[in-house]
């Protein structure tokens, strides 16, 4: 009795060490703790609605807009410098024949316009949204981010941050993978 | 060539640790004394050794050599002087040789200046204090070399984190390192007892001294953090439940349960099952801590230089030294018992509560900490939930309120036995008087969180309680009171450091409850001229100014506050930007009344309205703030007076090998837990 009461803590010690082992080893791997998922992710998507920046560039979109097939949601800014890193990304995605819709967060129209010409402009369609309405709705805790929504309109993934190089690859394209099944 | 002479020396520091691991465990094995001896000049070598290769690497920040890797990343050649050296543990590499220098201080200090101690037990502790030292070294040389050449060498360095370039920062991580490294010693001591598969009222006696004084460090070393925190970071609190504060702050409540159950070891020789285990769980909770702030498998605030591959090498660490450590414990404490035994009401019981309260809220902040990554193994990573302030407040604070009731009885009840009754009585002034404290605060803010007045009332309790006990010492009240009867220096020599220490604790109690029921917070944001009201205090952004540091660029607003009779002060919150590193710091200006402080923080500007400018201001009243740096130096002073104190030194070599008789190793037949 005794020596099984001074066995017991090797016992939790042996299962804290063992979580600890497996996160130290996930985090190797590329987690991030400082990424917490959003709620959203498995859910319809919130409504969106939103107008075009202007005349010449292509864009207003709902969510009906969505439906009917794998699409990239992606919330993006012309002060947001992570955002031009992605930038060469988004246009892959629009290449491999992904419609990206993107959600235009906080901006003025004359920045806009100006970076989207300097940057060229990859998008399906831009959502202006100068006053972030949209970007609550959607559970956005900062720009760039970018959802996955599926045939039927449920978001199935979510990222927050740039898609770099890497990200696209061991991320959003096995990702998309995913949702068109 | 002054770092490879550093590189060359670790290299020695780590076969010399390598040596010292198991040659003294030998000799103590065969009862050889020429092997056990050569233990003790071992661990000073080892000292020697790592003490060159750190100045060797402080030289390189000094000089500000940036062919060396370390260097070039984290210092700057326009750095202050007192950062160029304080960045010599402001990073990974660095602070891992801060940490192997500090254990081989203590393995040192053991070999001079433990002279009492059987030279088993003396050769033991050495040994395992080397593999330790071993272990660190390894990671040191291996992964985290602090000496890694660059080539070529870059015209200037990268900076230190301007966050970390702080007087109150420079000497925090040391001290801390003292406090987390410090209670290795302890944690070799157990094991070396349990090889011994003996331990007594002496070994209690040589244990505590180190238990004191890594105690002492610790303590120190949070509140350094925690008052870098409150003036620096701009957040208007000292406390954040951060999971690197918890980190340090676990081992603190084991280690202060350990500082209480060494007490029952020496003068009672019991209670040591508990005490080893507590050693060794100590020692973990440090080395657990050291592992959550480098791993990067949590975020913090703190967490700096986390790097996973670390995290796996401070994880095996930590299995090898702690497993190896409890499967010993397993084996060898149902041989190590004791016969003593002690009624309800005794000092042993008060301090078995004790223990079982601290471990126990350590537990539950242990669990508050680390529930998020337990949980996100279970369910794989779906579900990522952060605990914060309101689980620990409502589940630590509780927990604690019974043991700030026991305090008082603690050092008032006797040995072995005592009659509630009699101690009741002792404590009639400090219950009446704690009472009337809660009534009087309830009066004076009644509408503040109805734990306050509890928690004020508390500290009066302990406050009162640990003057009585100092008044029964000094049996003040024994004769008739007459005023030549009084000999100063007589009633200060009775003074010992536990009435330092809880006292140190009440006078905390109250800085805590009054800055966390109490605080008021106003964020504005003012134009330059503008003036605003808040609660009785007028707050006027008079100019701003922009001037040029040591190595950063200073926006410093000059705030004048009217107080309601008419007294102004003046108020210089800065914002410092450091164009190394891109980053921007907060100074928090704060104004002292010892009752309240007043601290402002500037906040960022923005254009409004057609290019006038405006500063968003932060400003607080902080209540009882200073008597929480005030309460934690008390009891820092009441450990230096416990380590003063030359009866823990000194040990009576008759008396104590008399003690250690063989009768000791007889057959397990009373537990002792």
């Amino acid at each position: 009795m005794t020596r099984f009461l001074l066995s017991l803590p090797i016992f939790f010690f042996v299962v804290l060490i063992g979580i600890l082992v497996l996160l130290t080893l996930e985090t190797k791997e590329g987690r991030d703790p400082s990424i917490v998922p959003s709620a959203l992710i498995g859910k319809k998507a919130p409504k969106i609605d939103l107008p075009a920046i202007s005349d010449n560039i292509p864009g207003g979109f709902n969510r009906e807009d969505l439906l009917g097939r794998v699409t990239v949601v992606n919330v993006f800014a012309s002060w947001c410098a992570p955002c031009l890193i992605e930038h060469k990304q988004i246009e892959q995605l629009t290449k491999n024949g992904i419609p990206v819709y993107a959600i235009n967060h906080h901006d003025k129209v004359t920045d806009v316009s100006l970076w989207l010409k300097k940057n060229g402009n990859p998008y399906e369609a831009i959502g202006f949204d100068p006053d972030g309405r949209a970007s609550i709705e959607w559970g956005v805790s900062g720009v760039p981010e970018t959802y996955i929504i599926n045939a039927k309109g449920f978001i199935t993934y979510k990222q927050s941050g740039p898609i770099t190089k890497s990200v696209l690859k061991k991320k959003i394209l096995p990702e998309l993978e995913k949702a068109k099944k | 060539m002054i770092p490879e002479i550093g590189q060359f020396v670790l290299l020695l520091a780590l076969l010399v640790a390598g040596v010292q691991s198991f040659i003294p465990l030998l000799g103590a094995s065969q009862k050889n004394s020429a092997l056990m001896k050569t233990g003790s000049s071992m661990a000073i070598a080892q000292f020697f050794l790592i003490l060159i290769a750190f100045f060797a690497l402080t030289y390189a920040f000094v000089v500000s050599d940036f062919s060396v890797y370390l260097v070039f990343k984290n210092s700057h050649s326009l750095k202050p002087m007192l950062y160029k050296i304080s960045g010599v543990w402001g990073n990974h590499e660095g602070s891992m040789l801060l940490w192997a220098l500090i254990l081989a201080i203590f393995g040192a200090a053991v070999a001079v200046f433990a002279n009492g101690l059987p030279s088993t037990l003396k050769a033991r502790v050495i040994s395992v204090q080397a593999m330790i030292g071993f272990c660190f070294l390894t990671f040191i040389v291996f992964t985290s070399n602090p000496f890694d050449r660059l080539d070529p060498p870059p015209l200037n360095g990268l900076g230190l984190n301007p966050i970390l370039q702080d007087p109150g920062l420079a000497f925090h991580p040391p001290l801390l390192y003292l406090g987390y490294v410090g209670f290795s010693v302890a944690f070799s001591f157990a094991i070396a007892g349990l090889l011994e598969e003996q331990i007594d009222g002496s070994w209690g006696k040589w244990v505590r001294p180190w238990v004191i004084s890594a105690w002492t460090s610790l303590t120190a070393g949070i509140v350094l953090g925690s008052w870098w925190a409150y003036y620096e970071l701009g957040w208007g609190g000292w406390w954040f439940w951060d999971p690197v504060e918890n980190a340090s702050f676990m081992p603190w409540l084991f280690g202060t349960a350990l500082l209480h159950s060494v007490i029952v070891v020496e003068k009672r020789n019991t209670l040591k099952i508990w005490t080893l285990l507590l050693a060794i769980l100590t020692f973990f909770l440090c080395l657990l801590g050291t592992f959550l702030v480098r791993s990067g498998v949590l975020t913090s605030v703190h967490a700096f230089a986390s790097d996973p591959e670390r995290g796996i090498f401070i994880l095996m660490i930590l299995i090898l030294a702690v497993g190896g450590a409890l499967i010993l414990f397993a084996l060898k404490a149902p041989r190590i018992t004791s016969s003593v035994s002690f009624s309800f009401f005794s000092r042993e019981s008060a301090i078995i509560l004790n223990n079982l309260i601290l471990t126990f809220s350590s537990i539950t902040v242990l669990l508050g900490t680390l529930y998020p990554l337990i949980l996100e193994s279970i369910t794989g990573g779906t579900n990522s939930v952060s605990v914060g302030p309101p689980y620990f407040n409502l589940t630590f604070v509780p927990i604690m309120i019974p043991l700030l009731i026991a305090i008082s009885f603690g050092p008032l009840l006797a040995w072995k036995h005592n009659n509630l009754a009699v101690i009741a009585n002792k404590l009639k002034i400090a219950l009446i008087s704690a009472a009337v404290a809660a009534i009087i605060t309830y009066i004076i803010v009644p509408d503040g969180p109805i734990l306050a007045p509890i928690a004020i009332g508390l500290a009066i309790w302990i406050a009162v309680g640990s003057l009585t006990e100092w008044a029964m010492k000094t049996k003040l009240f024994d004769k008739p009171f007459n005023i030549t009867n009084l000999k100063f220096s007589y009633f200060i020599r009775a003074i010992s450091g536990m009435t330092f220490a809880h006292l140190g604790l009440s006078i905390l109690i109250i800085g805590i409850t009054g800055s966390s029921a109490w605080q008021t917070e106003f964020i504005t944001s003012l134009y330059l001229g503008e003036s605003k009201q808040f609660k009785e205090h007028k707050i006027t952004l008079e100019k701003v100014e922009y001037f040029s540091g040591p190595n950063y660029e200073v926006e410093r607003a000059h705030l004048l506050i009217t107080k309601p009779n008419g007294e102004t002060l003046k108020f210089m919150p800065e914002r410092r930007f450091f164009p190394v590193s891109g980053q921007t710091t907060t100074e928090a200006s704060i104004k002292t009344t010892l009752l309240v402080d007043l601290y402002a923080v500037l906040g960022e500007s923005k254009v409004h309205q057609k290019s006038e400018k405006k500063w968003t201001l932060r400003f607080f009243i902080n209540p009882l703030i200073p008597w929480i740096w005030f309460g934690a130096v008390l009891m820092v002073c009441g450990g230096l007076l416990s380590l003063a104190n030359p009866s823990h030194w000194t040990v009576n070599l008759y008396a104590s090998r008399k003690k250690r008789s063989p009768a000791k190793i007889s057959e397990p037949t009373k537990m002792d837990i």
